[in-house]
């Protein structure tokens, strides 16, 4: 919908274009991140020879902040291949892909044309694509990877950087705050012990992790190639400047809150921003030692906690208020 | 030219123009070009067949990148196609036009009078006019609207008529739309797209514009405004409230809503709060006084009519009684466009307006009366046989193209609900050209005007001319293979 001409009620966003626009970008950030995690994961594989695949899988899996139920623990690899093609499966690449353009269908007239075909031709490209094993998935997850990109770029050049925007901003950055929590948490989980055989392959894991945050490159030239846990925590949590780092979302996520607020001129917004504020002080006033210190599990729990009330505050506010707050606003 | 088929070898491209018994937009019958007609016919004279073709293409091509498609229901998935549109316009001349859009006002102000009469005192019923069971036993008649002051008693705000062209030439009111009529977004984009392929013939004739029908809808919708709306001074809200994109029509809902630069909702968006009714924004809740609905009566709210409506919005009604919103069109207007209401119509008119209609009705017959039925029933081959309520071209049967089968259903249908079905004789359609693999071929037509009806009665000159496109038929409903173009009134 082109710019509407400022009226003398103002401007106003239904809350559920709002919503839509929110969980489109939501699931498309869910969408890249579970294609490459999976990606990463098959070249590890590779790198390192074939035993113990299914253990591998099930952690895999649960670093994507998905929870496997012990009887099915023993049939990971069918798993991970459900997460890619099976529609039925909510934590699915495609699943997640649909969501995202149900979203955007619900919400077509606000959105650009241009994001809606790419988001539709992404949509086309994986219902058409099936891979009977998971090894031959690669150009599937690559595919996915590129058009999430696209879209992304797409979006930014061609849709009014206005509240709707911010709102793909917010969906953007609390999916990949809470994404990245998540994937860093398990890997602690299984890889952070002293004195553990098979040093070489524990270190392809931890270059596997930053793989997964497109980050190798860009901790190498922050800390050359030398591999340390205390490290490759400190960049993927606490880098102020590196788009997948939870620091990075963190703020991204508060600024998109802050503009909402400004835009929506809604006298309810302190609270979110309050909330969203916290979260990036956290995370702008952390130090690694003392985050290492207190023990790195409990400290990305503790920010999973906090996303998560960003996000109910935000629907509170903009969302799904109830009536009685919102009268004569 | 009544009964007799003439044969006229016509230039190209109109070599395989043949006429018949049905009224001819374009020729008359004595084969000579109508006079307002010309220009039309010497443009396309003087364009070659690929021109022709090309510019079609264009045209499809313009539909098809502003997605404007519709959804047939009752196949399978993959239903959404593209609004066939024909190039070539339908020319009315101002005389024929004058007398349309007078009979049409006459008929929307005298259905208005119906509505308000019969649901408060129902004078017309008293008198004996119009038969109480007929408007009882309707399955649009609402009780919940007894006795309720309709803003301005304006019922039925929009209006979309359907008119047809008997073979001597005068128009006739096939049926009402008075529910939720559709089809005007094709009429303003087809006009758009032909504007830009025919730059110069439009010139050349003069061709009324119908630009300003979103300002009329919008200012109509505002005299609406519910008195004592707490705005004051400032303008009111309006919103256009869809049944969302699932919905066959939602094309024109979002390209309506954005032309007149108003909220496009849905019942989610909705809520009602102490008779009040509010949309929810980013920015709090914001009192809503106008609504301009595109869903049915029966799904508006769930706690007045169908409780399993999953589309409207809880307590609407209630705010609606209330005097705090205003919805285009009222509610209970479907007992109006009934099809068996309709055969009363002409008397309608002379009852409340001491007028004689200017435009006639087709000639009806209600299967309720046991002398018209066996009638009927007895030649069902020469019959058109509608159900009352339906619309869309559901539920008939055109007697001269059916089967022996699908009579003897009809038949059986007839006989267990005989209230629910009227019969018409089969009218020929008369008949306009149509582009066709480059050629130009004449196929059935009819016309839909769109009426506004609020502080004044406003019909945008023209409509839109449906076509049925199979040769031969004279079904022109989109939903049965039928296309639209464009309607050209001339100044």
């Amino acid at each position: 919908m082109p710019p509407r001409p400022v009226r003398s009620n103002g401007l106003t966003m239904l809350s559920r274009v709002a919503d839509s626009l929110y969980w489109m970008s939501r699931y498309l950030e869910r969408a890249e991140h579970t294609a490459r995690v999976i990606n990463i994961h098959l070249n590890l594989m590779l790198e390192r020879g074939s035993h113990s695949d299914d253990l591998d899988w099930a952690r895999v899996v649960r670093s994507l902040g998905i929870e496997i139920p012990v009887e099915d623990a023993g049939h990971a690899q069918s798993l991970a291949q459900s997460l890619l093609h099976d529609e039925s499966n909510p934590s699915s690449i495609v699943a997640s892909i649909v969501l995202a353009r149900e979203n955007a269908r619900q919400v077509r007239e606000q959105i650009s044309s241009e994001m809606w075909e790419q988001l539709n031709r992404l949509f086309h490209a994986v219902r058409r694509s099936s891979s009977s094993e998971v090894w031959d998935a690669r150009d599937f997850l690559q595919s996915i990877k590129e058009g999430a990109h696209l879209f992304q770029g797409i979006t930014d050049s061609t849709m009014t950087h206005g509240e709707g925007w911010q709102f793909i901003q917010a969906g953007r950055f609390l999916e990949r705050a809470m994404a990245v929590s998540a994937l860093v948490g398990a890997h602690f989980r299984e890889f952070h012990k002293p004195a553990q055989a098979g040093a070489e392959r524990v270190y392809l894991e931890w270059i596997g992790l930053l793989r997964c945050c497109t980050a190798f490159e860009a901790y190498c030239k922050a800390y050359t190639a030398e591999v340390k846990a205390e490290r490759i925590a400190e960049f993927l949590v606490l880098h102020p400047n590196f788009p997948h780092s939870i620091h990075f979302s963190a703020e991204a996520l508060e600024t998109a809150i802050k503009e909402i607020g400004r835009e929506a001129g809604s006298r309810r917004a302190v609270r979110v921003e309050r909330i969203a504020g916290r979260l990036r002080a956290t995370l702008g006033f952390g130090q690694i030692d003392e985050i290492m210190a207190g023990g790195l599990e409990a400290y990305l729990t503790e920010l999973l906690r906090q996303c998560g009330q960003v996000h109910s505050a935000l629907y509170q506010t903009y969302i799904s208020y109830p009536i009685e707050a919102a009268l004569e606003a | 030219m009544a009964g007799i088929a003439t044969k006229h070898t016509l230039p190209a491209p109109f070599q395989e123009y043949e006429l018949d018994d049905a009224f001819d937009e374009m020729v008359d019958g004595a084969g000579a070009v109508r006079p307002h007609y010309r220009h039309v016919y010497e443009a396309l004279r003087e364009l070659t067949a690929d021109e022709l073709r090309r510019r079609q293409q264009i045209a499809d091509l313009s539909f098809l990148h502003q997605g404007i498609t519709f959804t047939v229901y009752g196949r399978d998935e993959g239903t959404e196609r593209i609004f066939p549109n024909d190039l070539l316009p339908r020319v009315l001349t101002r005389e024929e036009w004058a007398r349309i859009e007078r009979g049409l006002a006459q008929r929307i102000t005298a259905l208005n009078l119906f509505l308000e009469d019969i649901y408060h005192e129902g004078r017309i019923l008293n008198d004996g006019v119009v038969p109480r069971e007929i408007i009882y036993s309707c399955k649009h008649f609402r009780r919940q609207m007894r006795g309720f002051h309709v803003r301005k008693d304006a019922y039925v705000t929009i209006a979309g008529t359907d008119l047809i062209r008997m073979p001597s030439g005068e128009f006739v009111v096939l049926e009402d739309n008075l529910r939720v009529p559709s089809g005007v977004s094709y009429m303003l984009v087809s006009r758009e797209v032909m504007k830009r392929l025919f730059p110069e013939l439009f010139r050349k004739c003069g061709v009324q514009p119908i630009e300003h029908y979103s300002q009329a809808l919008l200012s109509t919708l505002r005299s609406l405004t519910p008195q004592g709306s707490p705005q004051g001074t400032s303008e009111p809200t309006i919103v256009l409230l869809t049944p969302g994109v699932f919905n066959s029509a939602y094309f024109e809902h979002a390209f309506l809503a954005r032309q007149m630069g108003i909220e496009l909702v849905e019942g989610r968006d909705l809520v009602v709060h102490d008779n009040f009714v509010y949309m929810r924004t980013t920015a709090g809740l914001r009192r809503v006084d106008v609504i301009y609905r595109r869903i049915d009566d029966d799904f508006i709210d769930p706690l007045a009519f169908r409780a399993d409506s999953g589309l409207g919005v809880p307590g609407l009604f209630n705010a609606y009684r209330a005097g705090n919103v205003s919805m285009a069109n009222a509610l209970g207007t479907g007992v109006a466009d009934d099809k068996a209401v309709y055969a009363y119509v002409p008397a309608i008119i002379r009852y409340y307006l001491k007028e004689d209609p200017v435009l006639a009705n087709v000639e009806t017959y209600l299967m309720s009366d046991p002398v018209h039925r066996r009638h009927v029933l007895g030649r069902l081959q020469e019959y058109v046989v509608k159900a009352v309520g339906e619309s869309g071209g559901y539920g008939m049967l055109i007697g001269p193209q059916s089967t022996a089968e699908q009579r003897d259903d009809f038949r059986r249908r007839v006989e267990a609900d005989p209230r629910n079905y009227i019969a018409q004789p089969t009218i020929l359609l008369s008949r306009a050209p149509c582009l066709l693999d480059g050629n130009v071929q004449p196929r059935h037509v009819d016309l839909r005007p769109y009426i506004l009806y609020g502080d004044k009665v406003t019909v945008v000159p023209g409509g839109l001319t449906r076509v049925a496109l199979r040769k031969g038929s004279l079904v022109v409903n989109s939903s049965q293979g039928g296309g639209s173009k464009d309607t050209w009134v001339l100044d």
